[in-house]
């Protein structure tokens, strides 16, 4: 706000006949902006207008500052996390919504950028690739009552976004999310209906679902040779998700979820705009008129829903809210995989190496952990998982595998009965079964097959 | 969720108590939707206590124990659960009741009168200090200065330590308290929405201030508090259950609702939040404030003064917005924090754990 009072000392300017403020066409524009508006003038280049319409968080900015705060954000967070480099091919996971349809932007900014500067570099030394860029959408139109007149629009906006924001050229991946069962599978639309109808708890259903969409992504990431997944996931996002995993009790591995890089899946995930509001992201798409493509939700009665109206409502109350939650929940240690794996190959550049380095020194204190939930692949802590010796050998692969999830999943998604249970588990994804297996020592029974006929008598033998 | 359980338990249970299928079944169990008779129901209560109380191993046997009454529903059932089982499972303790009196007209004297009556139901000794005998000033006096803002402030900070000074005198060995599950979970969320890590990291120990004169414990921790107004009801106990005069019904009413309606959709979702606050790992880098003891009365304190000593300081001398607000107090510079301090008043009122809406 311009200051009005006559013993105002501040820099702000005062009424047109004080001569000796500075440059004049400075002030005609800040004179143009008084009459426009309500006399403000954007905080940051004291010239232009703020936004109009903007909420009180943002109403402080004009439109060119607004726009490269928030890039800085999203840069800052990239460089200084290692998330792309020169040699890296990002696949860019696109809902349709805001959040995401920034994060498209923004590595298309960065993209279109450094492809100027190798175009530019032609006849010098080409030692800095440009990194490659696909977006993915995972349609779930299967699981969701949408029309599929919706679905078909949504997609046709996608592909319009895409072409759009070229060059350079990027390829677009649509999948259903029934797509994680392996291709040989032809019934696997009604595999998944049946498996997430199983799931009665509908806050359950949702995060096996999202647990599902993460698992796509993986398999479209590392089909097509991309060696990052880029989230959209904004600070309000984010909190909310710190106040839920809390509420389901998931207070160890909550840590995992919320830091900017998340490497303990086959193909790291990056989150550049975590310190973004949502709010913010939503200014921008309306500002630079980002087509987006939302789906209509539904009303919903879940944990997940509640929290995020709950998260919304104290963000109202207090702007800096969610901020506040992310940064209480980022003082909780990480874990050794929250960093994009150290580089040791002689063919990566030694600044970004050496770069690397540095951000990953404040690591240090990060917990390791060896066994993660079969089915949300979130850390287990150790206090909570199941004494190797209370696994016999001959408990049905079913139970093994309910032994190796975390308590939250075991409540709000598998079935208590047993039989129930074991159809479940026919269900799943033979890529998450096989993830399972492969990084858990819960399977302790293959182990024990191995070495069966060495084994004298049971009860001596158990650990 | 809370539908499909209740579908098992009509399937399973008819409408005989799920535990003893003898009895009708007379209520559904808060905490986990379970059908069950009234008897069934005490006796779960209070073995859930018990085996809280054994795992945490809250109590040697010959220790004097004080329990904190403040005549409302926490306080009472936890008096009447605590004789109980002290009687039945020979824990060999010593019982107190032990009550501050704010001296809040219309409201502490009349809660008062229910520990003095609960003194002789249960037959344990009460021992009442008040903040007139401790402090020279009374609740209504205090409030008559300052307004009925930030007098929870000085309530807080003064009760902290009266119940610290009156089980100093009872010589009691440990003084347990009355918060329930709920308001674990409650202080869980308010410290992530408040950003303060410190406490987050503490706010869910069992047992608290063990370096400190008197170590506290909550053996309701993992108690539902819909179960402890259950167990008044049917018991048909003696409790008092005004509102505080001085406090309106706002007070920390946001995350309360929210956990209520947390509650409606996933009972467990209390347990879960508890859990999460005992598994939150806190960085080692992370500040921790340090403690030491106030020059002025030697209580624990991480300031040259204690919190009690600086707020009393400002009434005596007319100041009563000293150390009110984020700013330190030493002696110099007291008229700067005072500017100051007016100026912070919105931080303030956070203070007594009430998020302003």
């Amino acid at each position: 706000m311009a200051c009005n009072g006559s013993s105002c000392q501040s820099n702000c300017y005062r009424d047109e006949d004080e001569p000796s403020a500075k440059s004049d066409d400075v002030r005609s524009t800040a004179a143009a902006a008084a009459v426009n508006g309500s006399g403000a003038v954007c905080v940051k280049c004291k010239v232009n207008e703020p936004i109009a319409g903007a909420a009180a968080a943002d109403g402080r900015f004009c439109a060119e500052c607004f726009r490269s705060n928030l890039f800085a954000k999203f840069r800052h967070a990239v460089t200084s996390n290692a998330m792309i480099s020169p040699a890296d091919n990002v696949l860019v996971a696109f809902s349709g919504g805001h959040a995401s349809r920034v994060a498209l932007q923004f590595v298309h900014d960065m993209q279109y950028k450094a492809q100027k500067n190798f175009d530019a570099s032609r006849d010098l030394d080409r030692s800095l690739p440009v990194f490659g860029v696909g977006v993915a959408f995972i349609d779930e139109s299967t699981v969701s009552p949408i029309l599929s007149s919706e679905m078909d629009r949504v997609h046709g906006d996608i592909k319009l976004i895409v072409s759009q924001l070229s060059p350079p050229n990027k390829e677009l991946h649509i999948f259903p999310v029934e797509s994680v069962y392996s291709e040989g599978s032809r019934d696997s639309r009604d595999r998944l209906k049946e498996l997430l109808d199983r799931v009665s708890d509908t806050t359950g259903k949702e995060d096996l679902l999202a647990h599902l969409r993460m698992l796509s992504l993986q398999k479209i990431a590392s089909d097509n040779g991309y060696n990052r997944i880029v989230l959209g996931s904004c600070t309000s996002r984010i909190a909310s998700h710190v106040l839920s995993a809390t509420v389901k009790g998931q207070g160890y591995s909550l840590p995992a979820d919320i830091q900017y890089v998340d490497a303990r899946w086959g193909v790291p995930l990056v989150f550049p705009l975590r310190d973004c509001l949502a709010q913010e992201l939503r200014v921008l798409c309306r500002l630079d008129g980002l087509k987006t493509a939302e789906l209509p939700n539904g009303p919903c009665s879940s944990i997940n829903s509640l929290v995020s109206s709950f998260v919304a409502l104290l963000q109202e109350e207090n702007p800096s809210r969610e901020c506040t939650i992310v940064r209480t929940a980022g003082k909780l240690t990480p874990f050794h995989f929250n960093r994009i794996p150290e580089i040791n190959d002689c063919n990566v550049p030694l600044a970004t190496r050496r770069r690397q380095k540095r951000s990953n020194l404040k690591l240090n204190g990060s917990i390791s952990s060896e066994s993660f939930c079969a089915i949300c692949y979130s850390p287990l802590n150790k206090s909570d998982l199941p004494a190797l010796g209370s696994l016999e050998t001959q408990k049905s692969a079913s139970d093994v595998f309910g032994a190796a999830c975390c308590s939250s999943c075991q409540f709000q998604i598998l079935p208590r009965d047993a039989s129930d249970m074991e159809h479940f588990y026919s269900l799943l994804p033979e890529a998450l079964v096989s993830r399972a297996k492969q990084t858990n020592k819960y399977d302790f029974s293959s182990l024990r097959e191995q070495i069966q006929d060495y084994l004298l008598s049971d009860s001596e033998t158990d650990p | 969720m809370a539908e499909s359980h209740a579908k098992v338990q009509k399937a399973g249970g008819g409408r005989f108590c799920c535990i003893c299928n003898e009895k009708r079944a007379a209520l559904k169990r808060p905490k986990t939707l379970e059908q069950i008779c009234r008897e069934c129901f005490y006796t779960v209560f209070e073995e859930e206590i018990h085996q809280v109380i054994m795992e945490n191993q809250l109590f040697k046997p010959g220790e004097r124990i004080a329990i904190g009454a403040s005549g409302g529903k926490d306080s009472t059932v936890l008096a009447c659960v605590l004789s109980e089982l002290n009687r039945r499972h020979n824990y060999g303790l010593d019982l107190f009741l032990l009550s501050v009196d704010e001296g809040i007209t219309g409201y502490r004297d009349d809660s008062l009168e229910t520990v003095k009556r609960n003194e002789i139901q249960y037959g344990l000794p009460l021992k009442i200090v008040s903040y007139k005998d401790l402090y020279g000033w009374t609740m209504d006096e205090i409030v008559k200065i300052i307004g009925l803002k930030n007098n929870c402030t000085f309530c807080g900070v003064f009760r902290r330590q009266a119940l610290d000074r009156g089980a100093a005198l009872l010589k009691v060995d440990k003084l347990a308290t009355g918060h329930n599950a709920d308001d674990i979970a409650e202080t869980v969320l308010l410290n992530i929405l408040r950003g303060d890590i410190a406490r987050l990291s503490r706010c869910t120990a069992i047992t608290t201030g063990e370096d400190g004169p008197i170590p506290r414990c909550k053996p309701f921790k993992y108690t539902y508090e819909k179960e402890i107004v259950m167990y008044a009801y049917f018991k048909r106990l003696d409790y008092f259950s005004t509102e505080c005069i001085y406090s309106p019904n706002a007070y920390r009413g946001f995350a309360r609702e929210f956990i209520k309606d947390l509650e409606r959709i996933r009972p467990r979702a209390i347990l879960d939040i508890i859990k999460s606050g005992e598994s939150f790992r806190i960085a080692t880098s992370t500040k921790m404030p340090e403690q030491g003891t106030c020059e002025r009365c030697g209580y624990i304190s991480s300031q040259k003064w204690c919190k009690a000593c600086v707020l009393l300081e400002g009434l005596n001398r007319g100041l009563p917005k000293l150390g009110i607000g984020r700013t330190r107090v030493s002696g110099k510079d007291q008229k700067k924090d005072i500017k100051q301090s007016s100026g912070m008043k919105s931080i303030a009122s956070k203070q007594c754990g009430s998020l302003d809406f």
